[in-house]
């Protein structure tokens, strides 16, 4: 039968079909052409440098950078017995000029990373080595101290060479590789990193269910009151929104001080002795109600965009047939509220996570979150490898909970604003 | 809100119960705003109310952080306000620009991969901003654009077009194609047809798009703490150093010029979202 049917041309005589196909091809390259400036600028300016992390983060050149004739020398060592005279006169010559610069410290904090013992034989190194002669460098090294003779003082060394290495990633969490090569714990007392993991995990994980609790209340209020009183009280969502954060984070400082309002408050109302004021700041407590507070609009909107859509006809109906109104809600009303718990929960989590202004300026040393390290790391010790892989092994959290996320609920359902 | 008259009583209770704790939660996002107007004219040095503030003594109180802020000497306030509003302002025509002309684009039908393309450009809003800062830092840093202003402005355009890409796409979803066809078939280009009908219809959905990239760039710290130099501070880099080293009341007297900012800001915002729904026909 469809071979019978005359193809349909267009007036160029041209079949129907393949001018469509054309049109639709060149509406197609005319949409992304739109899109492409901004896809090039992000792609450039965003994605490839956070690829660049990803390189920077197994790329341990702090080392090798320190050391580069002793790793070329070294090349041809076995790594069995001791290194001959060439790899100790090569690590003389870096050595001095580490030395030179000042930076001889910094080697022996890298060192002492992979094999603890470093950080005294590289001290006692640095006095002896202006008194040495020119040749036979080997006996002198090792005649500084006997660990120099040690092969497995060397070896550590070597285990530095690799260009690539997952170190960084496994001191992210507090273990590493041992003389062996076995992925160990760090000693106990030399943890810290795990504790920030879980601490920022679980204020993230409180803070989203102190706002929860907060702003469902406050966004059924929203969405049911009649709107000439609603939008009065949205503006007491909408101006925190829009102030800037470290307006709030100020109020917060002066509210939870020794002396501030908050404190006078309870001493006030006899809750705590006047000379006994708690401290509420430079803890997890200020940690905790800053974000909370500051976090709160990014739990109320979506929650109110969600409620304001769903009919109050359905909370009679649940009533008139003979629920009771906590039936009725718990039935009816709350199942519906679900996308945008979802969305709040997500949003403010995620916004949780990877908090660094508030905490470094109201948590103190024990409210600090794992961003706060990674700020460190860049701007105080410059070990920007390590700052890298803790970036990215917090960019892959984020990630899976958006995955999970997107398993659980789908992120169609998501609404914002 | 006003109960009906036959409501049982424990409902009753449970009602009032239920506005006490929404007032509670509402004084709690509001309140601590409010602390610092007051505070910001205290005649002492100290961030607590004096005795004579409680008293509401007319000595108590005074202008002379204000004075401080704009006249004090060796203050970086006048060069931080000149540097955020040069950054924020290009950040904002930058982020506005980039991010309408990529929303029309994503809004075709005929876009290929739409899912991953949208997924790409908003991930910056996604990404922990530390993460994204060490990345833009890694970048500006090869590009040697750090501690310079293009480098910031370049910056808050990634973080800023998100939004942009965000508002915009919202208003094309409800945006009636039809009426560019009927442009074209008159015989506008699309370049007149996009300024002289598209534009001005997705107008409130551009500028609030716009609001939140200057809100973006206004109020942005983290970015720009690794990327700037002495040169380039911006607000809330003082802000940040103020608070981290002495909390002296001039920064009380600038978070008020700032909550002020935030206000008209809140107040242009709103406007123009009932504009925007006004015009798309959604009623309440």
């Amino acid at each position: 039968m469809s071979s019978e049917i005359k193809q349909i041309l267009t007036t160029d005589g041209i079949p129907l079909e393949v001018s469509l196909r054309k049109a639709e091809r060149r509406n197609k390259i005319k949409a992304f052409l739109l899109v492409a400036p901004l896809l090039l600028f992000i792609i450039i300016t965003y994605v490839f440098p956070i690829g660049d992390m990803l390189m920077r983060s197994v790329d341990d050149k702090m080392v090798t950078e320190m050391l580069p004739k002793t790793f070329k020398a070294m090349e041809k060592w076995d790594g069995k017995e001791l290194p001959d005279e060439e790899v100790f006169a090569a690590f003389h010559s870096d050595f001095i000029k580490l030395v030179d610069e000042k930076r001889e410290g910094k080697l022996s904090t890298q060192l002492n990373y992979t094999k603890n013992g470093f950080k005294s034989i590289i001290k006692k190194l640095r006095r002896k080595s202006k008194s040495f002669e020119e040749g036979n460098y080997k006996e002198q090294i090792m005649a500084v101290h006997k660990r120099w003779a040690n092969v497995e003082y060397w070896q550590a060394i070597k285990r530095r060479a690799p260009a690539y290495t997952g170190q960084k990633y496994l001191k992210g969490i507090d273990m590493f590789k041992n003389e062996n090569g076995e992925i160990v714990s760090v000693p106990e007392d030399r943890r810290i990193h795990r504790v920030l993991w879980l601490r920022t995990l679980e204020i993230a994980f409180f803070v989203t269910v102190f706002c929860f609790l907060m702003a469902y209340p406050i966004a059924h209020l929203l969405a049911t009151l009649p709107m000439k009183y609603s939008n009065l009280l949205m503006i007491c969502v909408l101006l925190p929104f829009w102030t800037s954060l470290l307006v709030r984070t100020a109020s917060w400082m002066i509210l939870l001080q020794q002396q501030g309002l908050v404190n006078d408050f309870f001493v006030g109302i006899g809750l705590v002795a006047d000379d006994n004021r708690p401290e509420m700041m430079f803890n997890k407590t200020g940690s905790y109600v800053a974000m909370t507070q500051i976090l709160l609009p990014f739990m109320v909107l979506p929650l109110y965009s969600v409620m304001k859509t769903i009919s109050p006809s359905l909370m009679r109906a649940g009533k008139s047939l003979g629920g009771t109104p906590f039936v009725a809600f718990w039935k009816v009303y709350f199942p519906l509220t679900i996308p945008g718990i979802g969305a709040g929960c997500l949003l403010v989590f995620i916004l949780a996570i990877g908090y660094y202004i508030t905490p470094a300026l109201v948590g103190g040393a024990s409210g600090t979150l794992i961003s706060n390290q990674i700020a460190f790391h860049m701007k105080s010790t410059l070990d920007w490898s390590f700052a890298s892989a803790m970036g990215l092994m917090l960019l892959t959290g984020v990630l899976a909970i958006y995955w999970v996320y997107n398993k659980l609920v789908g992120i169609d359902n998501i609404k914002l604003g | 809100m006003a109960l009906p008259k036959y409501t049982e009583p424990h409902y009753r209770i449970w009602h009032y119960v239920y506005l006490t704790i929404c007032a509670a939660v509402f004084f709690f996002l509001i309140a601590p705003l409010f602390v610092i107007f007051p505070l910001s004219f205290n005649a002492e040095e100290f961030l607590v109310f004096s005795d004579g503030m409680k008293r509401l003594d007319p000595d108590a109180f005074s202008l002379r952080w204000y004075k401080d802020m704009i006249y004090g000497t060796k203050n970086p306030w006048g060069l931080a306000t000149k540097n955020s509003f040069i950054i924020a302002i290009f950040a904002t025509i930058g982020s506005v620009i980039l991010g309408t002309v990529a929303a029309l684009g994503l809004s075709s039908r005929h876009m290929p991969y739409k899912g991953l393309i949208m997924a790409v450009l908003i991930s910056p809003m996604i990404v922990p901003l530390i993460i994204s800062g060490v990345a833009i830092f890694f970048f500006m840093a090869k590009a040697g654009l750090a501690a310079t202003h293009l480098g910031i402005i370049l910056a808050h355009i990634i973080l800023g077009t998100p939004f942009v890409v965000i508002t915009v796409t919202a208003t094309l979803s409800g945006f009636d194609h039809s009426v560019t066809r009927a442009a074209a078939s008159l015989g506008s280009n699309p370049v007149n047809t996009f300024m002289k009908i598209t534009l001005p219809l997705i107008l409130p959905g551009v500028i609030s798009g716009g609001l939140f990239a200057f809100v973006t760039s206004f109020d942005e710290v983290v970015v720009v703490l690794f990327l700037a130099g002495l040169e380039n501070t911006t607000i809330p880099i003082q802000m940040w150093t103020g608070l981290r080293e002495q909390l002296s009341p001039t920064i009380l007297a600038v978070a008020t010029c700032l909550i002020i900012l935030s206000t008209l800001i809140l107040v242009t915002a709103e406007l123009l979202r009932r504009r925007s729904e006004r015009l798309r026909g959604i009623n309440r």
